[in-house]
């Protein structure tokens, strides 16, 4: 075992410093030292986008990010998108479609949909199902969860 | 996941120094999107991990419209589409960065790394190809240049020796009525890995009616992405025509040597490929009239 490296960061607003071996990938160290579970580990290869988070401003997959990487960077999980008694306008729009079924997949969709929202806050439906492509959702045949996103446009 | 170090260096020298003594225990991290999963899964092993994303000339990205552009090993693949003035020089290039993975993969994941990995399927390899472009190298004894036709050897492995690493890839400036196309075959709308790829650029005459000349290159045929001079060679002189196309998309069939596997048969890639020539040099004629 290599030795832990000290990583200093900013999640969801708050300076959060940890203790992690290089060989951590940065969505372990949310989930198991931070108790940050809301990404998910679906493929653990980059192709799903369950454990998607914003990282400095890009979204990123955090299976493909190591923990120390991380180091001086801002960070955006889907904890510090909303909370239960205020949601973000996608969680509500997500719970208006139904755009959910298991679950799995919902938080990588909505951080990236908030990305996508971010950086254009008006975009087409080919834009978002573009956007959207690296998330993966087996249950509900993406139809719901696109009409979330367009609907929580702004000029929706 | 084995257990590595990591370091971060700040200069060319100083990643040079850390790869060379680690020998052949070291990597270059980039984005990681293929590094890190490969280490996962034990393709790769190693003691320590370099990453090379503080050091400037990895994160260069500048054009000139005399010159070219030179883009840093490193950047990713947003950052390059995301230039308006590069996305507009360089289009053939941008059709392959921005279908490499899902928007967070391009988050991360750079034209380096991607020629680096040497997948045979790798997309951007190809046009890259076509764009005659150039892999700076940097090792023990000082930098030196490649063709990136030549840089891939093997599936996965490249002219890299021990102690080196990719610093940045140079494209020379589009010339007038010239035009670039890289299109894939995949049975998905997106996020695969493709069947056949093919890159094309093309030099018009002025009047647009002939070749001048023109580059063809094909991934996922091979056990590289392959640069088939002769089928670009073949257009060069020749009228812009269905059947001058057609001799060239020949061509690039004749040079494939695909293996049969889940994505498609030997035959059928080799079908694809000419289908595939045919259009992406059409593709690359119409941009050399816009």
């Amino acid at each position: 075992m290599s030795k832990k490296v000290h990583v200093q960061t900013t999640i969801n607003g708050e300076a959060v410093d940890f203790l992690c071996e290089p060989r951590n990938s940065l969505l372990e160290v949310l989930r198991d030292d931070l108790d940050l579970t809301g990404a998910k580990e679906g493929c653990n290869n980059g192709n799903c986008g369950a454990c998607n988070v914003i990282m400095d401003g890009r979204l990123v997959n955090s299976c493909c990010v190591l923990g120390v990487e991380a180091d001086g960077c801002e960070i955006t999980t889907i904890e510090g998108i909303g909370s239960a008694a205020n949601l973000h306008p996608l969680q509500q729009k997500f719970l208006e479609h139904a755009a959910l079924q298991c679950g799995i997949c919902t938080p990588g969709f909505i951080v990236s949909a908030k990305a996508l929202l971010d950086e254009n806050p008006n975009p087409s439906e080919d834009e978002v199902r573009y956007w959207l492509a690296g998330n993966l959702c087996r249950c509900t045949g993406y139809d719901k969860i696109v009409r979330a996103v367009l609907d929580a446009r702004n000029g929706a | 996941m084995h257990a590595f170090d990591y370091a971060t260096p700040e200069s060319v020298a100083d990643a040079v120094v850390m790869l060379s003594d680690q020998g052949k225990n070291a990597c270059v991290l980039a984005g990681g999107t293929d590094l890190i999963v490969q280490l996962r899964e034990n393709r790769r092993r190693t003691d320590l991990v370099v990453d090379v994303k503080r050091i400037a000339e990895l994160n260069a990205l500048s054009y000139d419209a005399a010159t070219g552009v030179t883009i840093g090993a490193a950047v990713p693949c947003y950052r390059i589409y995301g230039d308006a003035e590069i996305a507009a020089a360089y289009p053939g290039l941008m059709d392959a960065a921005r279908l490499v993975g899902g928007t967070g993969i391009q988050g991360r994941a750079s034209l380096g790394g991607n020629l680096c990995n040497a997948s045979p399927a790798g997309d951007t390899i190809p046009p890259m190809i076509v764009l005659s472009g150039e892999a700076e190298i940097a090792g023990p004894n000082g930098t030196r240049k490649v063709a990136v036709e030549d840089f891939c050897t093997a599936p996965g492995r490249t002219v890299l020796e021990v102690g080196e690493f990719l610093v940045s890839l140079h494209f020379p400036a589009p010339v007038p009525n010239s035009g670039a196309f890289y299109r894939r075959f995949i049975p998905r709308n997106e996020m695969d890995i493709a069947v056949v790829g093919v890159g094309a650029s093309v030099v018009l005459s002025e009047d647009r009616s002939s070749f001048v000349s023109a580059r063809i290159a094909v991934g996922a045929v091979a056990p590289t992405p392959l640069f088939v001079r002769e089928a670009g060679d073949a257009l060069a002189g020749q009228p812009v025509s269905d059947e001058s196309i057609q001799r060239a998309a020949d061509l690039a069939r004749d040079a494939a040597r695909p293996i049969s596997d889940m994505r498609g048969t030997a035959e059928y890639r080799k079908h694809l490929t000419s289908v595939l020539t045919r259009r992406v040099v059409e593709g690359a004629v119409q941009r050399a009239k816009e």
